[in-house]
């Protein structure tokens, strides 16, 4: 909703404590009555010098920081620190590795995307959600807590290999969940997805166009919410994703415009279930073996440099790792898919309502620990 | 296009100001002259053999001797990848900004300056992102001592 | 109020008393017993809305104060708030912002003096009744605006005035439906109107004809914007953005803000019961079935029922934006329910 700013415009300040803006954000709101006439998002609150420490402690030290950058995805951030260094030193891993990591990358993109529906209904005003979705990721949480002990920051990605290998039983209570949970995901499309009073407020908000999408480097669902079928697992295959058969989902602009932040949102849901029928062929796929059989005595990878990504649930992820042949790394840097999405967001937020910007802020889905590292 | 090409289209286009290309690294690379970045970041964009509408990574590494900016570039329509990199003297690294050509490059830029000390000419909004507006120093330099005050506070 | 004030001359020597007490009493007698019945309800209410949401969430809400599923868990709460620091802001408009909280309260409790619970329990038999509820309805803003006012934070203001303008808006779409009511029944009196109803469930005016079934709807769904429930529940969740009118209020002034939500969420159920509904009076007719039930149980059955619809939607559905919500009131609900006028007028007049 564009319109002309007549009168004075008031500075707003949505500080950085705020129960809506996930995490410690503060966002400068210039308006003008209900018009937002400028939104700034300042960030840095939660910057903790992941990059400076990394450059301070051997390659196997990193992995345990990486986690804690995006602390609703941990699985799925060790694993692009993983493979980008297995990818500089030429490790190979075997089946079952690869498996398991399929398996709990997926499984943690489905506890991201349940966090980010949850949150945005409660955003929206319906807190229902919010539970419903907690309740069914306390079950993700568990099994992650039977195999490698911890339920939010994993360290189990490890170079070369895995912390552990599954527990007996693990399958089987891994496909009793998938079974129980995907009639789940029908509910709450019933009570949120496609409830009038939640489309009229995310349906026409918050267009992000694709042009400006890939300019501003948004990817992950918030460039396939834009119309725009890219993904990292089918565009550049990792990890043995080529030989997985599953769907991009990506919005159509069923209820506005294309881009609008109930597509971002949607395209989130439809993955989940895409994430399930990856787990079960990745579970199908599973062969015995030791997933510590390809872990160097020493990380020392040779001179050079390597940038890799992985697609991570709120976008691409991206590692520029710098060696000078020590142990420690020369420089890491990271793209985090959340920075980039931010950048966007003074672009898309101009000329909304106020309560327009809480939707469009949820529809990004960000996770400030990543913005910031 | 595979690198080689890439490294071949970027010499016939700018000759001397590509200075080192390295197609068959890992990671393949061309080093050019922080002068001409504007002008081969347009035309990398605009190019249709080469199309490089996604830029994914802005960052800014100091080796001893120099701090270079990488460019990882990729084109979302030919999905094919390339670095550039600039190198500058670490005593007053100042390079053109590319913001005008991927919008994404402001807050990456922001951040290089924040962390580095890189000025980027031409940047609408070049102030700290990271760290406090009033920090002082570049954390991410080799020679970076960390402050022992800020503001007064023991830190 | 009449037989209160039987029961008042049972103490010994009343008549004694000077005349203006003997006036006075039965009236400041009622007003407790409103009072307390209002309490009791509300306390029931808020313990209700914990276990509805606990339930609609999966979980299990209040389980261990009190013994039996957390009953008492309100009455600590009450507790809890009454102990806390009475803190009034340095920079607030004093008297404002202490009275503020016993307006809004006053704009519930005073409607209740007309509302019927039983065939002869009620207060008084105003002639004007549902236009005198729809009056001190409107009592409430006054108190959410000094509220606002008062706060001396550029916050509350907007909050408050948001709230105002919200509860204005819907009260206008809201009484155009209660005149759908009143047409067929003849009367203004609510307990002219209850009476209009009885003899079964055929009677009640909402299964009379379809407009009124439609002005029930139309009552309803204005009656939840009056009250500030979910889905219209902006001037709540303006902690979203702003801090809404009663952010510096704290301890037992906001649990009398508190109070008054559930309080007027009482009313406009009491109201939805009286006119729509049938009041007091049973669902099968006096000639298949006696009166089993004293007609308070009933009317309360029915207030509950409706009440616990409002907190199933609250907890259901989101939440309406502010330009949705005032487009919602004017170009929806206000056309609908003047046409629902007309159809109720077209119907009742003897052609």
């Amino acid at each position: 909703m564009k319109a002309e700013y007549s009168g004075e415009v008031m500075t707003l300040n949505m500080g950085p404590q705020h129960p809506s803006t996930h995490g410690v954000l503060r966002l400068e709101l210039k308006t003008d009555g209900e018009i937002v006439a400028d939104a700034v998002p300042h960030i840095g609150y939660l910057h903790r010098c992941f990059e400076k420490h990394a450059e301070n402690i051997d390659y196997a030290a990193v992995g345990p920081y990486t986690d804690r950058m995006d602390y609703c995805a941990a699985m799925n951030m060790e694993l692009g620190y993983v493979l980008t260094v297995e990818k500089l030193m030429g490790i190979q891993v075997n089946n079952r590795v690869r498996c398991i990591r399929i398996i709990m990358a997926e499984l943690n993109r489905i506890a991201s995307h349940l966090i980010a529906a949850g949150t945005y209904g409660n955003d929206i005003g319906s807190v229902t959600p919010y539970l419903w979705c907690f309740r069914d990721r306390e079950t993700i949480l568990d099994l992650f807590e039977e195999t490698c002990g911890a339920r939010l920051l994993y360290n189990y990605n490890w170079i070369g290999g895995l912390m552990a290998d599954l527990r007996p039983g693990f399958e089987k209570k891994l496909v009793e969940f998938l079974d129980y949970f995907e009639p789940q995901v029908d509910n709450l499309n019933r009570l949120l997805s496609d409830n009038y009073i939640f489309i009229q407020r995310t349906a026409k908000v918050g267009i992000l166009s694709p042009e400006l999408a890939v300019s501003y480097g948004v990817t992950g669902p918030n460039l396939r919410g834009s119309g725009v079928k890219f993904d990292v697992r089918k565009d550049e295959p990792y990890l043995g994703y080529q030989d997985i058969d599953f769907e991009i989902p990506v919005g159509k602009g069923e209820h506005g415009p294309v881009g609008s932040c109930w597509d971002r949102y949607m395209v989130r849901i439809r993955e989940v279930k895409e994430s399930c029928r990856i787990v079960r062929q990745a579970v199908a796929q599973l062969t015995p073996g030791d997933v510590q059989e390809s872990i160097p005595k020493r990380i020392k990878p040779p001179v050079g440099e390597i940038y890799m990504r992985t697609e991570c649930p709120r976008g691409e992820l991206g590692y520029y790792i710098v060696s000078d042949g020590g142990l420690k790394p020369y420089r890491l840097k990271v793209k985090s898919p959340c920075f980039t999405v931010m950048s966007a967001f003074r672009e898309v937020s101009r000329g909304a309502m106020i309560a327009d910007i809480i939707a469009i802020l949820g529809s990004f889905d960000i996770v400030l620990g990543e913005i910031d590292r | 296009m595979t690198p080689g090409e890439i490294a071949a289209l970027l010499t016939e286009g700018f000759g001397s100001r590509v200075l080192e290309s390295k197609p068959d690294a890992i990671n393949p690379w061309s080093a050019v002259e922080p002068s001409a970045i504007l002008e081969i970041a347009q035309f990398v964009r605009s190019d249709e053999r080469l199309s490089m509408d996604h830029l994914e990574l802005l960052g800014g590494v100091d080796y001893k001797d120099r701090i270079e900016v990488v460019y990882v570039l990729f084109s979302m329509t030919h999905r094919h990848r390339y670095t550039l990199k600039c190198r500058m003297p670490r005593e007053a690294p100042g390079i053109h900004t590319v913001e005008s050509v991927w919008a994404v490059a402001n807050w990456h830029e922001r951040e290089a300056y924040d962390m580095f000390g890189i000025v980027f000419e031409g940047h609408s909004d070049l102030r700290r992102i990271l760290c406090p507006d009033d920090w002082e120093g570049y954390p991410l330099r080799k020679d970076y001592k960390f402050p022992t005050t800020y503001r007064d506070m023991p830190v | 109020m009449e037989s209160i004030a039987q029961l008042l001359r049972l103490i010994p020597k009343y008549e004694a008393f000077p005349q203006l007490v003997q006036a006075l009493l039965p009236m400041l007698v009622s007003c407790v017993l409103i009072f307390a019945v209002l309490a009791l309800a509300v306390l029931f209410a808020v313990w209700l809305e914990r276990k509805v949401s606990a339930h609609i969430q999966d979980r299990l809400g209040p389980m261990y104060v009190g013994g039996w599923h957390g009953w008492a868990q309100t009455l600590a709460d009450a507790l809890k708030l009454l102990l806390k620091e009475d803190i009034v802001p340095a920079s607030t408009d004093r008297i404002l912002y202490k009275m503020a909280p016993y307006i809004v309260f006053l704009g519930a409790f005073a409607a209740f003096v007309v509302v019927p619970f039983g065939a002869s329990s009620f207060v008084t038999d105003l002639n004007i009744g549902i236009l005198y509820v729809v009056a001190v309805g409107s009592l409430s803003v006054v108190g959410i605006i000094m509220a606002g006012w008062a706060s001396n934070n550029k916050y509350s203001l907007y909050g408050g005035m948001r709230a105002a303008a919200q509860i204005i808006s819907y009260e206008i779409p809201s009484a155009i439906a209660i005149m759908a009511v009143v047409i067929p029944a003849g009367s203004l009196s609510m307990v002219e109107i209850v009476n209009a109803q009885k003899g079964g469930i055929q009677n009640w005016f909402v299964f009379r004809n379809p407009f009124i079934f439609l002005a029930f709807i139309v009552y309803f769904v204005a009656s939840l914007a009056e009250v500030n429930r979910t889905p219209f529940d902006i001037p709540e969740a303006e902690s979203e953005l702003v801090a809404g009118y009663h952010t510096e209020y704290s301890g037992m002034r906001f649990a009398f803000f508190f109070l008054a939500e559930y309080a007027n969420m009482f009313l406009v159920a009491s109201v939805a019961a009286t006119l729509f509904l049938g009041g007091w009076t049973q669902l099968l007719p006096a000639s298949i079935a006696p009166q089993i039930l004293p007609g308070p149980v009933l009317f309360f059955g029915k207030v509950l029922v409706l009440i616990f619809i409002q907190m199933w939607l609250r907890w259901s559905l989101p939440r309406v934006r502010v330009d949705q919500l005032m487009y919602l009131s004017w170009k929806v609900l206000l056309p609908i329910s003047l046409v629902l006028v007309l159809g109720v007028g077209w119907l009742a007049v003897d052609w």
